[in-house]
């Protein structure tokens, strides 16, 4: 059998994991029609490309059902409680960087940090009559640093996406999600808390700790760790 | 091999000790509502409970401990006093540690009665004792009541006070809190610009969302006025200090805690429980000279309790969770009460942890 690879399927994740890697001599490449995820690796022995969502590469991973996968850090903390114990970092490709961040109305003037937030958490339940709510798809990794930092009374709803319009549609009080330049923030009437940094993400190329390997695979694998530190 | 049959049946025995004690055997759904839980613990619950769904009932949980139903029950159609006991599965979610178990099997007694609170403290904790007999276990005691008469009774403004009481269940976030009101920890450069601005809202961004203007001018007013109140004084932190170290064998305790109160007055009432408490233990004949008691003890796991806490654990395997653990929660009957409360202390045991314990010591 042969070493697997699962890349991102579309997008400029893509074209620009593809073009790291030609960089390196490995070539990889879609074949069959546009819609097909099918593709192809060029240049090494052994190794065969699997398509797949950016999403779905932490759990394929972490089931040891590829070997290795480019996806972004945000994803694999967020997704993988114990990503260490079942991920190794290979590399950061240098590219898709985005920060996780906690991000309030701009005309908020009384908060600026987490204990602001927390403070007015507490005076917009007692005047509203619910917690205030924070719109976010990464659940687990807000919920533990807010529970770290000692905020109460929020409660997390979830957003999928369009997360920064939740706050002027009153679905939300707050959100928190990724941005790289702060642009769609600042054009959505955003601030950035100044310690309300969760994360730093980038695409990443990790190995799995679980997936089974024979010698071919795992022959594979030295030649193809070896190539990529040369 | 404890399988669950063996389990099953402890629990059962475990039980009935209950009952020949006199209580009265209820049982709760494994589904539970979501909200209520919800609304009492917030978003952590979710860290710790499974949480699903239906189209019809919206979100419900799978049980993650019997209090709040037991509670419940006794709100709407209990007698006075009453005893309860329960047996039966509850459910953690595990995020960090795969060998913590998610789902387990909990025994309780709970005891609602006004007449002498101090005596109720002694029987949960003694005939959990009993239960426990012959299992190698250290017993840790506490009392959140204490620390929140202190808090109560600062000379300070009520925001400050209301601040600290919400987060008494987290000592890093009360521990800034307080150095931020005794002057201790600078003001952040932000709040020190804002305080300082003429028109802190003169800022031009747009209004957008449901926190509104009045709602930051009310913030602001707080915090004006929280930059123009005293320091927490030295004299009263130094007491808050020395009562959060409070760390003895329970008589010494007490002792200790009565010179502390000096300096805050305000936590006599709870040291006269306190007091009451370890004689009842003593007339159940529980050995208060070598029972430890932390003031601190209770303060990061157990929201609800709010008097006297207890658990015990084993020494040897400190790997484990506790075996037992439970605690007064009056503040909790108030809460799920619509207006009713009565005083309420309960305990719960791990029948599946004591026959691993047993196990391992023969």
């Amino acid at each position: 059998m042969s070493l697997k690879l699962g890349v991102p399927s579309k997008g400029r994740l893509m074209e620009k994991t593809f073009a790291w890697f030609d960089k390196r001599g490995i070539t990889l490449s879609r074949t069959g029609s546009d819609r097909e995820y099918a593709g192809r690796v060029d240049g090494i022995e052994g190794v065969s490309l699997v398509l797949l969502s950016a999403g779905e590469i932490p759990r394929e991973l972490a089931a040891g059902r590829i070997h290795l996968g480019v996806t972004g850090t945000d994803l694999v903390h967020e997704k993988l409680p114990l990503w260490d114990q079942q991920l190794e970092e290979v590399a950061p490709l240098g590219f898709g960087q985005a920060d996780l961040i906690i991000a309030v109305p701009a005309c908020w003037a009384d908060v600026d940090t987490l204990d602001d937030l927390d403070a007015a958490a507490a005076g917009f339940r007692a005047r509203h009559g619910h917690r205030l709510r924070i719109a976010t798809k990464y659940h687990r990794l807000v919920r533990e640093f807010l529970t770290g930092a000692g905020v109460a009374d929020y409660t997390l709803v979830d957003s999928q996406g369009a997360t920064e319009g939740t706050v002027k549609n009153e679905t939300a009080e707050a959100i928190a999600d990724i941005t790289s330049t702060g642009e769609t923030l600042r054009a959505n009437h955003l601030k950035i808390l100044s310690d309300g940094l969760i994360l730093r993400s980038q695409a990443t190329l990790w190995r799995s700790r679980v997936a089974p390997m024979d010698a071919v695979e795992k022959s594979a694998l030295d030649q193809f760790l070896q190539r990529l530190s040369q | 091999m404890i399988t669950r049959a063996r389990i099953l049946e402890q629990a059962a025995q475990l039980r009935a000790r209950f009952e020949a004690a006199g209580a009265q055997t209820v049982e709760t759904p494994i589904l539970q509502p979501a909200e209520t839980l919800l609304d009492l613990y917030g978003e952590d619950i979710r860290a710790r409970a499974y949480i699903t769904s239906d189209a019809l009932r919206g979100e419900q949980m799978l049980r993650p401990d019997f209090t709040v139903p037991v509670v419940q029950k006794h709100m709407e159609h209990g007698a006075e006093p009453a005893r309860y006991t329960y047996a039966g599965e509850v459910f953690r979610r595990q995020e960090h540690d795969p060998d913590r178990a998610n789902e387990y099997i909990q025994v309780g007694y709970e005891v609602f009665d006004r007449t002498n609170p101090a005596a109720a403290d002694a029987e949960v904790f003694a005939l959990i004792a009993q239960a426990l007999d012959g299992l190698a276990l250290r017993a840790a005691t506490g009392d959140i009541g204490i620390l929140m008469a202190a808090v109560a009774g600062l000379k300070t403004t009520e925001p400050r006070k209301a601040a600290l009481m919400r987060h008494i269940w987290r000592p890093r976030r009360f521990r800034a809190l307080l150095d931020r009101y005794a002057g201790r920890a600078p003001v952040p450069p932000a709040r020190a610009a804002l305080l300082k601005a003429a028109d802190p809202l003169a800022g031009g961004a747009p209004e957008i969302g449901k926190r509104d203007r009045a709602d930051v001018e009310a913030r602001i007013a707080v915090l004006r006025a929280d930059a123009a109140a005293a320091p927490i004084s030295d004299n009263e932190m130094a007491g808050l200090d020395a009562l959060l170290s409070v760390r003895e064998t329970m008589p010494y305790a007490l002792e200790h805690l009565r010179d502390i109160a000096v300096d805050l007055p305000q936590i006599t009432p709870a040291l006269d429980r306190l007091e009451a408490r370890i004689a009842a233990l003593r007339a159940r004949g529980i050995d208060v000279d070598r029972l430890d008691f932390e003031a601190s003890y209770g303060r990061t796991s157990m929201e609800y309790y709010d008097g006297f806490v207890f658990g015990f654990y084993a020494e040897r395997r400190p790997d484990l969770p506790p075996i037992a653990t439970g605690g007064r929660y009056d503040a909790l009957t108030r809460r799920l009460g619509n207006g009713a409360e009565i005083p309420a202390v309960g305990g719960v045991l791990r029948p599946g942890l004591m026959l691993l314990l047993a196990e391992a010591e023969t």
